[in-house]
C-alpha cells in the first residue's frame, strides 16, 4: 500500500535520471539520514558512537571501495587494508608536514595517494586474471605494510611506525568528542556514498561492470580496457584510503602499518560478500553484520553458556561461527544481504495483496 | 661461495616444504577447479590433530609413551579424521555449491579456513606444541667434512619425504582406476560425468588425498618450527609458488617451491641488508608478479584462450 510508485510519472529527463527515481525511496532515505545525522548523536551513549557506529561508517566506506573493484569491475583484491594504511598515512603526512592543511583536504589527498598506489597495484590487472590477480594484490598487502614499517619518514621516525592522529580542526571546531567525529565521520561516508551510488549507473560504472561480465566481449565492443580497469583501482583505492585515513583520525586515534594486515582485507572481503556483491546498500549491511557480530558473541555466548566457557573458547567460537556464516551465507544467498533488501521491498511492494 | 651454497641449499629445502603445501593446492583446483585457500587450515588442523593424539593416546590405550606404535595409530587416526574433513567439506560445502560462480567457491574455502581453524584450537587448544618425528635435526658430517657445506640432515629428510610423495602422487594418477578418474574430472566435469564417474566421490578422495599431503606438510613443518598458529600462515607463502608454478601442474608446484624458497633466502641474505630486512614477507609475491607479466599462466599453467 505504502510502498507504491504507480502514478508517479517521469516528464523530463531529470526525473528519470535521479539516484532514487521512487518517492518513497526518497522519503526513507532521507528519513534514514536524519535519523543518524540527528535522532543518534543525540541519544546514542559514548560506547554505541565510539566502539559500533564509527567503525560500521568507515568499515562501510571501505567495502564500498571494495565492492566498486571487486563487485562492480570483477577484480578480485586482497589488498584493501594496504590501501587504507595508505590513506591513513597520507592524510596524516601532509597534516604533519603542510602547515594549516585543513583536514577535509587533507583526507581527499590521503585517499589520492592510495589511489595512486591502487593504480600502480592495478597495471598487471591488464595482464592477469582471476586468482592469479587475487594473489597478486597481496603482493600490494605485504608490499605497502612492510614499506610503511621500513621507511621511517612515513611515520615521522616514531618506533615501529606507530602515528599518532593530530586534532581535528575545521574552521576553528575542534572535533574531540565522539558526537562530532561521528558526525564528521557520518558526512564523508554520505557523501561519498551517493557520489559511489552515482558513479556506478554513469558511463565508468557500466564500463567496469560490462569488464566484469566478460572483459573480451567489452573490449570488442569498445570498451577500453585499461582506463576502465585502473579506473576502477583507482576510485577502489580512493575511497579506501578516505576509509582509512577516516580509520585513523575519527576512530583509532593511533595506527601502525601492522593493524592494516590481511585479517583486516579480509574482513573487508567478507563485509562485501555477506552484504552483498555489486551493491552500496550491500557494503553499509555488511559492515554492520561483520562488525556487530563478534560484540553480539561476546556479550550473548557467556549470558546463554555462563562461566561453563572460557575466553578462548568464546574466541574459538567466533572463528567457527565466522567462518560457518561465510559459507552458510554463500549457500543460501549469494547475492548477500543486499538481496534480501531487495526481495524485502518487492514483497512490500504488493503487500497487503497476494499478488 | 661456500655461504652461498650454505644459502642456496637452505633456501631450496624450505622451498620443499612451500611445494609440499603448494601441491594440496593444485590437487584439489585440478579436480575441482576450487582454489582451496583452506588448504593452509587443514595442514594447521592435521599438524594439531596428530599431536594432540600423540598427547592423548597413551593415556586412553596404555600404549608406550613415544613408541612407534603409538605414532602410527596417531597417524592413522589423523588420516582418518582429514578423510572426514574431506566428506563434510563436499557435504556441507561443495554439494551445495555446485554450479557457483569460481568466485564464489574461493569465498567459501576462506570461510572454511576460519571454521576449520576454530574447530582445531577449540579441539586441541592454542598452545603452541612441540612435535619429535625422532629424526636428528644435526649438520651431515659429510657434507661438513667434505665441501664445508652446512646441511641439517632433517632438511634432507624433509625433501626426501617430498619427493617419494611426489612420485607416488603421480604413480597414482597414472597407473591407478581412480587416478584416471581424477586425471578425468580434471580434463571436463561435464564429460567425466557423462561417462558414468561419480563426481562426488571423486570430489572426496580429492580433499582427502589433499589431507593427506595436508597431514605430510603439517607434520614435517611442525617438526621444524612447532606446531602452532603460524603453521596457516605458510599457506600464504604456497600462493606465490602457485602462480609461479601454474594453478593446475603438479611439477609447477614443485618447480615453483624450489624457486620461491631459493630466491626468497638469496634476497633476504644479499638485498635485505640495504633496505632494512624483513624482506622475505613480500619478495615472493613481487618475484611472483614481475613473473606473471612475462607468462600469465605461470610457468607450467595451461594456455588460457579467451572466446567471447
Amino acid at each position: 500500500m505504502l510502498y507504491r510508485e504507480a502514478g508517479q510519472f517521469k516528464a523530463s529527463y531529470e526525473e528519470d535520471q535521479q539516484i532514487f527515481p521512487i518517492l518513497q525511496d526518497r522519503i526513507g532515505v532521507m528519513l534514514l539520514i536524519g535519523f543518524f545525522a540527528i535522532a543518534v548523536p543525540l541519544f546514542a551513549d559514548q560506547y554505541w558512537l565510539k566502539a559500533i557506529l564509527i567503525p560500521v561508517l568507515i568499515f562501510s566506506l571501505a567495502a564500498i571501495g571494495l565492492n566498486i573493484l571487486t563487485g562492480y569491475a570483477g577484480q578480485l583484491s586482497l589488498g584493501s587494508a594496504a590501501f587504507m594504511a595508505v590513506g591513513a598515512f597520507g592524510a596524516y603526512n601532509f597534516m604533519l608536514r603542510i602547515d594549516g592543511m585543513p583536514f577535509l583536504v587533507a583526507i581527499l589527498l590521503g585517499g589520492l595517494c592510495a589511489a595512486l598506489v591502487g593504480v600502480m597495484f592495478g597495471l598487471p590487472s591488464l595482464r592477469i586474471k582471476g586468482f592469479y590477480l587475487a594473489v597478486a594484490t597481496l603482493a600490494a598487502q605485504f608490499f605497502i605494510v612492510w614499506a610503511l614499517v621500513k621507511i621511517e619518514w612515513f611515520s615521522n621516525y616514531s618506533s615501529s611506525g606507530v602515528i599518532t592522529a593530530q586534532e581535528i580542526e575545521i574552521l576553528g571546531f575542534a572535533f574531540d568528542g565522539p558526537q562530532s567525529k561521528y558526525l564528521l565521520t557520518l558526512f564523508v561516508v554520505v557523501v561519498m556514498a551517493l557520489l559511489a551510488k552515482n558513479m556506478v549507473r554513469s558511463t565508468t560504472g557500466r564500463s567496469w561492470m560490462a569488464v566484469r561480465d566478460m572483459d573480451v566481449a567489452a573490449e570488442v565492443i569498445g570498451i577500453r580496457l585499461m582506463r576502465t580497469k585502473l579506473t576502477a583501482f583507482a576510485v577502489s583505492s580512493f575511497y579506501c584510503g578516505v576509509a582509512g585515513a577516516l580509520y585513523a583520525y575519527t576512530y583509532i586515534g593511533t595506527v601502525e602499518p601492522e593493524g592494516f594486515n590481511l585479517d583486516l582485507s579480509f574482513k573487508i572481503l567478507f563485509m562485501i560478500i555477506i552484504g552483498g556483491v555489486g551493491s552500496i546498500m550491500g557494503s553499509f549491511l555488511g559492515a554492520a553484520f561483520i562488525v556487530l557480530l563478534p560484540i553480539a558473541l561476546d556479550v550473548f555466548v557467556p549470558m546463554f553458556l555462563g562461566d561453563l566457557v572460557s575466553s578462548s573458547f568464546v574466541s574459538n567460537l567466533q572463528l567457527i561461527v565466522f567462518g560457518g556464516l561465510i559459507v552458510f551465507f554463500l549457500i543460501v544467498e549469494p547475492h548477500g544481504l543486499a538481496r534480501l533488501w531487495q526481495i524485502g521491498k518487492e514483497k512490500l511492494r504488493l503487500w497487503p495483496f497476494p499478488h | 661461495m661456500q655461504f652461498f651454497f650454505e644459502v642456496l641449499i637452505g633456501g631450496l629445502l624450505s622451498g620443499v616444504l612451500y611445494a609440499l603445501v603448494a601441491l594440496g593446492f593444485v590437487l584439489i583446483y585440478k579436480a575441482s577447479g576450487v582454489f582451496n585457500f583452506a588448504q593452509g587450515a587443514m595442514v594447521f588442523f592435521a599438524a594439531l590433530t596428530f599431536v594432540g593424539f600423540l598427547e592423548v593416546l597413551p593415556g586412553w590405550t596404555g600404549m608406550e609413551d613415544g613408541g612407534r606404535a603409538v605414532f602410527w595409530l596417531a597417524f592413522l587416526l589423523t588420516l582418518a579424521a582429514m578423510v572426514l574433513l574431506a566428506i563434510a567439506t563436499e557435504k556441507f560445502v561443495l554439494r551445495p555449491l555446485v554450479n557457483q560462480p569460481p568466485i564464489t567457491l574461493f569465498m567459501a574455502t576462506i570461510g572454511l579456513t576460519f571454521l576449520v581453524e576454530g574447530i582445531a584450537q577449540g579441539i586441541w587448544g592454542a598452545n603452541v606444541r612441540g612435535l619429535n618425528l625422532g629424526i636428528a635435526d644435526v649438520p651431515i658430517e659429510y657434507m661438513m667434512d667434505n665441501f664445508n657445506i652446512l646441511i641439517s640432515s632433517f632438511d634432507v629428510f624433509a625433501a626426501a619425504v617430498a619427493a617419494v610423495l611426489v612420485a607416488a602422487l603421480a604413480l597414482f594418477f597414472q597407473y591407478t582406476r581412480i587416478g584416471r578418474a581424477l586425471r578425468a574430472v580434471a580434463d571436463d566435469h561435464q564429460a567425466a560425468l557423462s561417462i558414468g564417474i561419480p563426481l562426488r566421490h571423486i570430489w572426496v578422495i580429492v580433499w582427502a588425498v589433499a589431507g593427506f599431503v595436508a597431514l605430510v606438510a603439517g607434520m614435517i613443518w611442525g617438526a621444524r618450527n612447532g606446531v602452532q598458529f603460524a603453521l596457516t600462515f605458510t599457506a600464504l607463502k604456497a600462493l606465490p609458488v602457485l602462480i609461479l608454478g601454474g594453478f593446475t601442474s603438479v611439477p609447477g608446484a614443485i618447480v615453483g617451491g624450489l624457486i620461491i624458497g631459493a630466491s626468497e633466502k638469496l634476497a633476504e641474505v644479499y638485498v635485505g641488508p640495504f633496505v632494512g630486512g624483513g624482506i622475505e614477507s613480500w619478495f615472493p609475491y613481487i618475484l611472483a608478479l614481475g613473473f606473471l607479466l612475462v607468462r600469465p599462466e605461470g610457468l607450467f599453467g595451461e594456455k588460457h584462450i579467451d572466446r567471447v
